[in-house]
């Protein structure tokens, strides 16, 4: 199992998680965050004063998943997520040692 | 009084009230959100302090018999005389309800200058002390027949024998005062920490704008409702002899009210583009809190002065008001004082603007229409008198305080949030299920130990 991690701009989140539920995906976690990366900050004016605003809100989703389909699940994110411009994210991808169904004690593949 | 006029001044004092918790809003919204109930506090605790000493002596001092000499052109008037309103003429109560919401709110005006970093305690403390030692006082002298009306021995018929000084609801009173009393403050007890590095953005943009409304609209119980009658300059509440009948009464009324409600309006407007403009040239962008602030500087201005502009006169006054005060917030940050919520920048430059405006534009006596020099001349010295007396005053209340109950809350309070450390409250429950209700005093845990297995 993989845990596949997401960090996608705000506004691509419904065309993410539309592509993802067509390809079969069938729940995820989904937070709103604030970072920065090479996108850094932007600069915000109040009466007159700039203020640097250093953290950028985005989007974090994480879904466990199959080994089989890590791979096509980033495509499908960096796909459907993608604009081009800075500052759209990143994914990534990191092994899952094991899983339990809380309402069934179902364990790893059958609990996901 | 005649009562459509009575009726008409009570219900301004109740739009002038409102005009405290919508200036609560204005402000709160543009505090950081760990301190915008202390902000909002602070006007609120006005409302309660400035109305039991309004009372007690505050309309004695303002409107009773004058407290120096042949009772004319006095400083301020005798506090005892009519002390909790005791011995008033029943008329005068419609005059008590207008001028308390003035006295309010000029308090309140303050606290946006020293917002996030003060003892609340302190706060409720210098209140009465000012509006006792400032507000009183300069209302007596400019509305109270004082030393700053147009009465015989008053300050302007030194220089001039028939200029009669024009603040019509509270160019020097309210705002000049109450911006200079910032200053002062913003002086004595510092800056905020971090001041100029860390990022002091407004939290709620909105709450400014809702705020910036409802001042706009108490407003014209401000100045709208502070007609007075011809006959008798300078008292509130007394309807003239000077009328012969009613109906001479009623046109007076209607011509100037009406006059006064358009003035204030289009001098709003025009402040609010003004403002607006300048952002555009300098920043590039208009903002909300631009539009919100020119609102406030634009009916700062025409406070004084809408008695006696003409529309279009306003519409002047107006665009350099939100201008000027535009371009002053940003002295601040060169001078390196920290009127937190541009106090100074908007009320006491917006109110100079609009009290030596009088002398340029007014239709009768000013610069501009052919009125020569002796208004302008009239107008700068009652400023600049109001800003000596309340900077004098408001200096030595705060320097006592200083050294008796002390102004500041810890470092590491300030930085936590004053909301929690002076109140024990947080505006925002950012994390809903984070805690537990606790003690007897929740009705949720007393109600959790009647249910269950023990129950």
């Amino acid at each position: 199992m993989k845990l596949v991690t997401a960090v996608i701009k705000p506004h691509k989140w419904e065309e993410v998680r539309e592509a993802l539920e067509t390809f079969g995906v069938t729940g995820m976690t989904v937070s709103e965050v604030s970072g920065y990366g090479r996108q850094k900050g932007h600069t915000e004016v109040y009466r007159g004063a700039e203020y640097d605003v250093a953290l950028v809100p985005k989007i974090r989703i994480e879904i466990v998943v199959d080994d089989a389909d890590a791979d096509d699940i980033v495509g499908i994110i960096v796909k459907s997520a993608q604009t081009g411009r800075i500052g759209d994210g990143k994914v990534w991808v990191v092994p899952v040692e094991a899983a339990v169904r809380v309402r069934t004690g179902d364990r790893d593949e059958a609990a996901l | 009084m005649d009562t459509g006029h009575a009726a008409w001044v009570l219900t301004s004092a109740s739009l002038v009230l409102l005009m405290t918790p919508g200036l609560a809003f204005f402000y709160g919204g543009m505090t950081r959100s760990k301190s915008v109930l202390n902000m909002m506090m602070m006007s609120f605790g006005a409302m309660g302090i400035v109305t039991v000493v309004y009372i007690l002596w505050g309309w004695s001092m303002s409107y009773g018999t004058d407290a120096f000499g042949d009772g004319k052109a006095g400083l301020f008037a005798n506090p005892f005389e009519l002390f909790g309103l005791t011995g008033i003429d029943a008329g005068a109560y419609v005059g008590v309800a207008f001028q308390l919401t003035f006295a309010i709110i000029t308090a309140a005006l303050i606290s946006g200058a020293i917002a996030d970093r003060v003892k609340f305690s302190t706060w409720m403390v210098f209140v009465p002390i000012w509006v006792t030692l400032s507000y009183f006082p300069l209302a007596h002298m400019v509305w109270g027949g004082g030393f700053l009306s147009g009465a015989d021995g008053a300050l302007a018929t030194w220089f001039f024998d028939d200029v009669v000084p024009v603040d019509y609801a509270g160019g020097t009173v309210v705002h000049i005062n109450a911006g200079m009393a910032a200053l002062v403050l913003v002086l004595v007890i510092g800056a905020r920490r971090g001041f100029g590095k860390d990022v002091m953005r407004p939290h709620n943009l909105p709450f400014t704008m809702l705020g910036a409304g409802l001042l706009w609209f108490g407003w014209y119980g401000f100045n709208v409702g502070s007609f007075v009658p011809a006959a008798t300059p300078g008292v509130a509440g007394e309807s003239g002899a000077f009328y012969e009948n009613s109906v001479q009464f009623a046109t007076n009324f209607v011509g100037e009210t009406g006059l006064v409600w358009v003035n204030t309006t289009a001098a709003t407007a025009a402040a609010m583009l003004g403002w607006l403009l300048v952002e555009k040239i300098r920043d590039g962008k208009g903002t909300s809190l631009g539009a919100a602030s020119g609102v406030v500087a634009g009916l700062v201005a025409i406070t004084p002065a809408c008695g006696s502009l003409s529309p279009v006169g306003s519409l002047a006054l107006g665009a350099v008001a939100g201008a000027v005060a535009a371009l002053a917030v940003g002295l601040k940050y060169r001078l390196g004082y920290d009127d937190s919520l541009d106090v100074v920048g908007v009320h006491l430059v917006a109110g100079l603007v609009g009290t030596v405006g009088i002398g340029f534009l007014a239709t009768s006596g000013g610069l501009f229409y052919g009125g020569g020099v002796g208004q302008l001349v009239v107008q700068v010295v009652i400023a600049l008198f109001a800003m000596l007396w309340s900077g004098v005053l408001t200096l030595v209340v705060a320097l006592a305080l200083k050294y008796t109950m002390g102004w500041r809350i810890a470092d590491e309070d300030e930085v936590e949030g004053i909301d929690f450390v002076e109140h024990g409250e947080t505006a925002y429950d950012f994390a809903s299920r984070s805690g537990a209700p606790r003690g007897p005093a929740s009705p949720l845990a007393t109600s959790v130990k009647t249910e269950g297995a023990n129950a």
